[in-house]
């Protein structure tokens, strides 16, 4: 008969209308500047750089390689090195960059920049609230905006974050275990050929290197 | 007391009419009744557009709007602040004198049509027009001409199409909107407002004598409704201005408080449209049962048309759009032989005299037309079976 199906209609808009006053789980919707759902823990906005320690700029385990500048597709980042060694958190001389810019209003969100980088120093940001009202200016990030702990990092990623910390550590143990096998050996030359500075010299070199491969 | 608050807005505004010298008497009642129209019903269709936004939210399982200030109560003022800053965008080819007329040339009429409406005991705009039910669908049919201005105007096909189908939609459906009403004029046999109500004063032990408790007055009601449905091109009338066909027909030309004017003078048309279908079926400001006549009549008449946007909210939430071929079908096959049924139904309503025989020989001729339209319209047609001679 006509007019069946309307009525049909009708009950169930009705009862849309009457369940999402009674029943919650109806309401879906995420009010958001209030409430936020978790994050995705593979979510990516643009990068950022990682930092050990406490201050932001020395624990930067960027050395200012440019591979990463190199590498990046739209050229998004500029970074001038750092003439001298600095030390860094752990007392230990490094290079650092002396400007590491990031131009995210550019950055395509690839991820190249974080494939490349053979140092773990820069990884993918979460943060996706970035609105900002100069739209020059304000969309260029400079080093000290970009440094975000390793705390940060396994916050967001924590999956990804454990494995680079497990890899670091075990390269770090490997290296200190280098480093003793080598001064060992140097100790047993030296005590060996005391009369020959000559000899001595090319393991004393070698053994300088390490607290740069450490890193 | 009662008397004194039933005619409370009568009593002041012959209070402030007296302050003025004699002669200016008319002028400034009419004037004050106008304010009123205007102030009233342009709140109510601020306080509508919240209700059919968070009513449509609910139905679909949303929140709808809830950030300006409670309940989202302020949003129509923001949206009045949005409509007023915009900018006021006249395109280039369109004729400006046609285009800057039509929203003016829509709302006017509209407002007109309020004159005639009783919103309560003695409390009509026009008091003793004996045609008041004709102004009205005269003044109503006024907007036809307002869509097709704006339509033609605008220079845009998306405008040009939706006038087109406006034009055709409230012409189809204005037939069998008048011809519901002329059951009513033909049995209280008057076009007048006032009488109409008064004819529906009477009360059964406690029932009302509303039209709309007989057979011929509960399908006019019905086909009243449905055909104010579409001359006011609410959903799933909504051909004119199909959101996802014409973005927004025939004024997707306007900006700024002219769009803000169309919205005005359709909400508004819906208003009036109602209050004649109240004034027609549902007894005027007529209390409901005889024992609630102390309650303000104009309370009443208010009381009756919040459901009546309750339900235009409702079935705009529920029914899809529908198309234009069965637009036309639905007006001249199923509205128009089914109204004239009704006009036969109410005659002889009259002619048998009161008792139990007029009821079931009007109600059985109303049910076995509704059936046997219904059949006709709502069956599939039947189409020969399609070959594709690429797909096979």
């Amino acid at each position: 008969m006509l007019g069946t199906g309307i009525i049909k209609g009708l009950v169930e808009t009705a009862r849309n209308f009457l369940g999402s006053y009674t029943r919650q789980e109806r309401l879906v919707t995420v009010q958001y500047p209030e409430e936020r759902l978790p994050q995705k823990e593979n979510a990516r906005t643009f990068p950022f750089l990682v930092y050990d320690g406490e201050d932001p700029i020395k624990g930067l385990r960027c050395v200012a390689c440019q591979i990463c500048e190199k590498e990046c597709p739209p050229q998004c980042i500029y970074i001038v090195k750092d003439a001298v060694k600095k030390p860094d958190y752990a007392g230990k001389m490094q290079f650092q960059p002396k400007v590491f810019d990031l131009d995210i209003s550019v950055c395509m969100s690839c991820q190249i920049c974080v494939e490349v980088c053979p140092f773990d120093a820069i990884k993918m940001d979460t943060d996706f609230e970035l609105s900002n009202t100069d739209r020059f200016a304000g969309f260029l990030l400079h080093k000290e905006q970009l440094a975000k702990s390793n705390a940060y990092y396994s916050e967001i990623h924590p999956t990804e974050a454990a494995e680079v910390d497990a890899r670091l550590a075990a390269e770090k143990t490997r290296a200190e275990a280098k480093a003793q096998a080598n001064a060992e050996a140097k100790a047993r030359v030296a005590s060996d050929v005391k009369a020959k500075p000559a000899a001595a010299a090319a393991p004393k070199a070698e053994a300088q290197t390490v607290p740069a491969a450490q890193a | 007391m009662t008397n004194a608050l039933d005619q409370l807005f009568v009593i002041l505004k012959d209070w402030v009419v007296g302050w003025f010298p004699a002669g200016w008497q008319p002028f400034v009642g009419a004037l004050l009744d106008a304010m009123a129209i205007v102030a009233v019903f342009a709140t109510l269709f601020a306080l509508t557009t919240w209700l059919e936004r968070k009513g449509l939210g609910r139905m679909q399982n949303r929140y709808g709007p809830n950030r300006v200030g409670p309940f989202g109560l302020l949003q129509p003022l923001a949206d009045g602040i949005k409509a007023l800053t915009k900018e006021d965008l006249v395109p280039r080819a369109a004729d400006p004198v046609v285009h800057f007329l039509a929203p003016l040339v829509l709302v006017v009429p509209v407002l007109l049509a309020y004159s005639v409406l009783p919103f309560g005991r003695n409390m009509v705009p026009l008091p003793g027009c004996d045609a008041g039910v004709l102004l009205f669908f005269a003044a109503g049919s006024a907007t036809e001409l307002a869509i097709f201005m704006a339509g033609w105007s605008s220079r845009n096909k998306y405008s040009l199409l939706g006038a087109l189908r406006a034009i055709g939609q409230m012409l189809s459906y204005e037939v069998p909107l008048i011809l519901s009403a002329v059951t009513v004029i033909m049995i209280v046999g008057s076009l007048s407002t006032e009488k109409i109500v008064a004819a529906q004063g009477v009360y059964h032990g406690w029932l009302p004598g509303w039209h709309v408790f007989t057979p011929w007055g509960f399908a006019g009601f019905l086909l009243f409704l449905v055909a104010a449905t579409a001359e006011s091109n609410r959903s799933p009338f909504d051909l004119p201005e199909a959101e996802s066909e014409l973005i927004a027909g025939y004024y997707v030309e306007y900006s700024g408080f002219k769009f803000a004017l169309f919205f005005l003078g359709e909400y508004l048309g819906l208003f009036a449209v109602s209050g004649l279908a109240i004034t027609l079926f549902l007894g005027g400001w007529q209390a409901p049962l005889s024992f609630l006549t102390w309650v303000p009549s104009w309370f009443w008449f208010f009381a009756k048309l919040l459901p009546f946007i309750a339900l235009f909210i409702w079935l705009r939430g529920t029914l899809p759009r529908l198309r234009l071929d069965q637009l036309m079908n639905f007006a001249w096959k199923f509205m128009l032989p089914m109204a004239l049924v009704n006009l036969v139904a109410a005659a002889l309503w009259h002619w048998l005299g009161a008792g139990l025989a007029r009821w079931l020989v009007s109600a059985a001729l109303l049910a076995a037309a509704y059936l046997a339209l219904g059949r006709a319209v709502s069956g599939a047609a039947k189409m020969p079976q399609r070959h594709y001679q690429l797909a096979d």
